[in-house]
């Protein structure tokens, strides 16, 4: 069920109506029905792989939480008899017991998701190499993704880890992790919410709020705006260039990587104002999933405002457990021994980050062009780590580092290398996207975009006055965001601008956006993933 | 009471410019494209009292003309065409016109018989977008969607047209509110000439058998006219082509008799009607131009006058101003698109 599909509205209306019209202890259940039912829209046979999921982590959990609770009981009623000795071996024997559960469970869960998801990956690099030496080939494997699985997956891993780490009790009814595994707006693109965070709001009683109601329309509203008007449109440019190599290098492949780079804002963002907007209706309570990215002046500033949950989940569950990890502990050791202090102390954080940038790859999906982005990321990052000192001496030489000018420089810079980078995601195999990147150099051709090229990417001059206007206006609205919330900002100005700038939107989107006969029904990019 | 009044005022506010935005963006088919206000313009007609009604695809609305029935015959009659019309838009607009009057005679052209299924968005667009809301055009929208068609979108058709937007014309921004009429009762008239140069020989069909779902409606179609009253009248337009195969027609004889229907096939008597392939065709034998539609019209007038005896309305003052408006209004228009024909001919020598 596409989010931009009149069933997906239609679908929300019809769930918001029985949501409010039923006593509010259903208000939960009717979440979770509704969940159920939109997730089976995507197969009725994928409900086993999410609830097989849901099956697994809540028993996982649950016999964590008798252990800690054993233990902690076990603790205060032998305190007297048992040295601080044993106290600790108890301690130690149970939290082993407690980690094979967890490990098992994530184990199997992401045994799920490594097969579906990535066994064509892995057989076709099997086969490439067994070409190489004249071997015969294995099959692929003929099995569709589950919708949201890479999400759902994480954010249940997410939740089992906690556990485990007593960061909170588990849940005790199978159907409420159920909802919070299922929750429909979040399922398909995110964003990855932690159970401490979305449970506050997602089991509540929730009273019709007419303000809330209409806040998370407005943003609904906007994230249509964003996709239908903007990416989608922009989508019709980005694949014709994609898509005809021969006709399209040089200046092209730089104007792909700015527009797929709108097109993805608009589509990623659109897609996550629709689900917090949808969740907010209904009185939840989402964390933010970016914050205004490419005003970022670093990548390291971006990625932390860009998929903000994606990321702190890589960094809460990879990184940071790689860093002060036994292993890597001993490595900084030894590696300050042969490299110094100041190399040996980064050594071990360095190889956590390419762990976890080859994870965040990979997660994105399966195939080479993924991996090499995120090693990429990581490599920039890394450089700029090195870099600092350089920077910082530059800096204290030329001091310019606080104007406005180099402030958008930076922002520049930073958007063009992460645009750079994400040419990776258009192309359809790395060697071609390092090639028809090289042709920026090789065939720059700006006399073929000006002399009528332009004219060729399937967009109209109107399509594209249209799409600078509608990006200047998101431009607009991101600054805007800067001194806080642009909705309260309209409420403040009276129920009649609240009125004009609803309906002004919603026409907008009626008229201008990429949507019907004559245009392909666009899947969110992050759906893939 | 004063929020709601507010709130009543804006919802009002709303409502009337989505309309605005959908009336303007709505294709108006008045200068290019005419067929598809066709379906609308029924809803125009002062005096919904028609003798014989035609529903059917443009084998009605070229080849048959109100005018000269009403001139020869004192015959009214209307036609409710529209291009490429599937059977089941047929009986819907059958059904939707009885809402208004009940005519004497229901004429179907039985080309309509050849498809079973959907076959384009767009000739169902120029086939239900004129229709009035009702339960009918539900039905009719419902029958006729393609796989990728949604419901919505005719519900509300801003939500098919707002592409419209960078390609509005001064047209548009005329017609937004107001109508007028293209047709003569539905008729379309053309006036150029491009004789018949050869007769094409149909393509072998792997089944000539009509479909179950087009008898159903033809069925239907028969059923409901019995139950009010009107005598249903099956016929073919003598087009060329598309080709009218021997196994096709024998289809309709044997549903006729079976049924006691008239069943007339003008391909046979061409001849006795007296087309002229050469000079009544405007695009080489597809449709009639104005004058083979004339002599058709004559020909079938006649036909149905001695048939069921219909009363000659010449002289009945209720109709006769309407339709000598209509009448001249006819051949205005015949005269400018002859003088066009010969000033283009003129040009081209």
């Amino acid at each position: 069920m596409l989010f931009t599909s009149y069933l997906f509205i239609g679908f929300v209306l019809l769930t918001l109506l029985l949501y409010y019209s039923f006593p509010k202890r259903f208000q939960w259940m009717i979440l979770l029905f509704a969940s159920m039912v939109f997730y089976a829209y995507s197969g009725i046979g994928n409900l086993i792989y999410i609830l097989t999921t849901v099956l697994t982590t809540y028993l996982a959990a649950t016999q964590i939480g008798r252990l800690q609770n054993r233990t902690e009981v076990y603790i205060s009623e032998h305190r007297q008899e048992l040295s601080r000795e044993e106290r600790k071996t108890y301690k130690a024997a149970m939290k082993k017991k407690q980690r094979l559960l967890m490990v098992s469970c994530l184990v199997f869960n992401l045994g799920i998701l490594a097969v579906i998801k990535y066994s064509n990956f892995t057989i076709d690099n099997i086969n490439k190499i067994a070409d190489m030496f004249h071997k015969g080939t294995i099959s692929f494997l003929d099995i569709a993704l589950p919708m949201g699985i890479s999400f759902y997956t994480f954010q249940t891993m997410s939740y089992l880890i906690d556990v485990y780490r007593a960061k909170h009790p588990p849940e005790k009814n199978i159907f409420r992790l159920a909802l919070f595994t299922s929750f429909f707006p979040q399922i398909i693109q995110g964003p990855i919410s932690r159970y401490e965070d979305l449970s506050q709001t997602l089991y509540g009683s929730h009273d019709r709020n007419g303000r809330e109601i209409m806040f998370g329309l407005q943003r609904v509203l906007w994230g249509f705006f964003k996709k239908l008007v903007i990416a989608d449109r922009m989508v019709i440019a980005v694949n014709t260039i994609i898509n005809n190599t021969d006709d399209y290098s040089g200046i092209y492949v730089f104007l792909l990587m700015i527009l797929y780079s709108i097109e993805l804002y608009a589509d990623f963002t659109g897609g996550i104002d629709i689900t917090i907007g949808i969740a907010q209706m209904f009185g939840i309570k989402m964390k933010e999933n970016f914050e205004r990215p490419y005003f970022s002046k670093s990548i390291t500033e971006f990625w932390r405002r860009w998929h903000i949950t994606m990321g702190t989940w890589f960094k809460d569950y990879i990184f940071y457990p790689i860093s002060v990890s036994q292993p890597m502990l001993k490595l900084s050791k030894n590696a300050r021994k042969w490299f110094g202090d100041a190399l040996g102390k980064r050594m071990p954080v360095y190889l956590a980050t390419i762990v976890t940038w080859f994870a965040t790859g990979i997660w994105h999906g399966a195939s080479w062009n993924f991996i090499v982005w995120g090693l990429l990321n990581c490599l920039v990052i890394m450089i700029s780590q090195e870099f600092t000192p350089l920077y910082e001496r530059f800096h204290r030489h030329f001091p310019y580092g606080n104007t406005t000018w180099y402030r958008a420089f930076q922002i520049l810079r930073t958007f063009l290398l992460m645009s750079a980078i994400r040419v990776l995601d258009c192309y359809r195999n790395v060697g071609l996207t390092f090639k028809m990147a090289g042709t920026i150099f090789t065939d720059w051709n700006l006399k073929g975009l000006l002399q009528g090229g332009w004219n060729t990417l399937g967009l109209t001059i109107a399509d594209i006055i249209l799409l600078c206007a509608a990006v200047l206006l998101v431009f607009m609205v991101s600054m805007l965001q800067r001194s806080g919330s642009v909705r309260v900002k309209i409420e403040q100005k009276g129920p009649y601008a609240v009125f004009a700038v609803f309906l002004l939107l919603f026409v907008g989107i009626l008229i201008f956006g990429a949507y019907g006969t004559g245009y392909d029904s666009n899947q969110f990019i992050y759906n893939q993933f | 009471m004063k929020k709601i009044i507010r709130i009543g005022i804006m919802l009002l506010l709303a409502l009337g410019l989505l309309y605005g935005v959908q009336q303007l963006l709505m294709p108006k088919y008045k200068s290019e494209i005419l067929e598809g206000s066709m379906i609308a313009e029924y809803y125009q007609e002062d005096l919904k009292e028609h003798d014989v009604l035609f529903i059917s695809d443009c084998e009605v609305y070229e080849n048959f003309s109100p005018i000269t029935l009403w001139e020869d015959y004192g015959i009214t009659s209307y036609i409710r065409g529209s291009a490429q019309q599937l059977i089941w838009q047929s009986y819907y607009l059958l059904e939707d016109t009885l809402k208004y009057e009940t005519p004497e005679i229901f004429v179907f052209n039985v080309l309509g018989m050849q498809y079973a299924e959907p076959q384009s968005e767009s000739y169902n667009r120029m086939s239900l977008d004129g229709m009035r809301w009702s339960m009918t055009k539900l039905h009719a929208v419902e029958a006729s969607m393609m796989p990728d068609e949604e419901l919505i979108s005719y519900l509300f058709p801003l939500l098919r047209y707002h592409s419209r937007w960078n390609e509005l014309t001064a047209e548009d921004w005329k017609y937004i509110f107001v109508k007028d009429t293209k047709t003569f009762n539905g008729y379309l008239m053309q006036a150029g000439v491009k004789p018949v140069t050869y007769v094409p020989e149909g393509r072998v069909l792997a089944d000539y058998q009509f479909g179950d779902i087009c008898y159903e409606y033809l069925d239907k179609m028969v059923a409901l006219c019995k139950e009010k009253g009107i005598i249903p009248v099956l016929v073919k337009a003598p087009s060329i082509y598309p080709y009218w195969y021997d196994e096709w027609d024998a289809q309709m004889v044997d549903y006729a008799q079976k049924n006691d229907i008239l069943y007339i096939n003008f391909l046979d008597v061409a001849e006795e009607i007296g087309i002229d392939y050469t000079t009544d065709t405007y695009d080489t034998g597809l449709h009639l131009n104005v004058y083979g539609a004339e002599k058709l019209s004559a020909y079938f007038g006649q036909i149905l006058q001695e048939t069921y005896q219909l009363t000659d309305h010449r002289q009945d003052p209720v109709y006769q101003k309407i339709w000598q408006d209509k009448t001249d209004a006819y051949y205005t228009e015949k005269a400018r698109l002859i003088a066009i024909e010969e000033a283009e001919k003129e040009a081209g020598q």
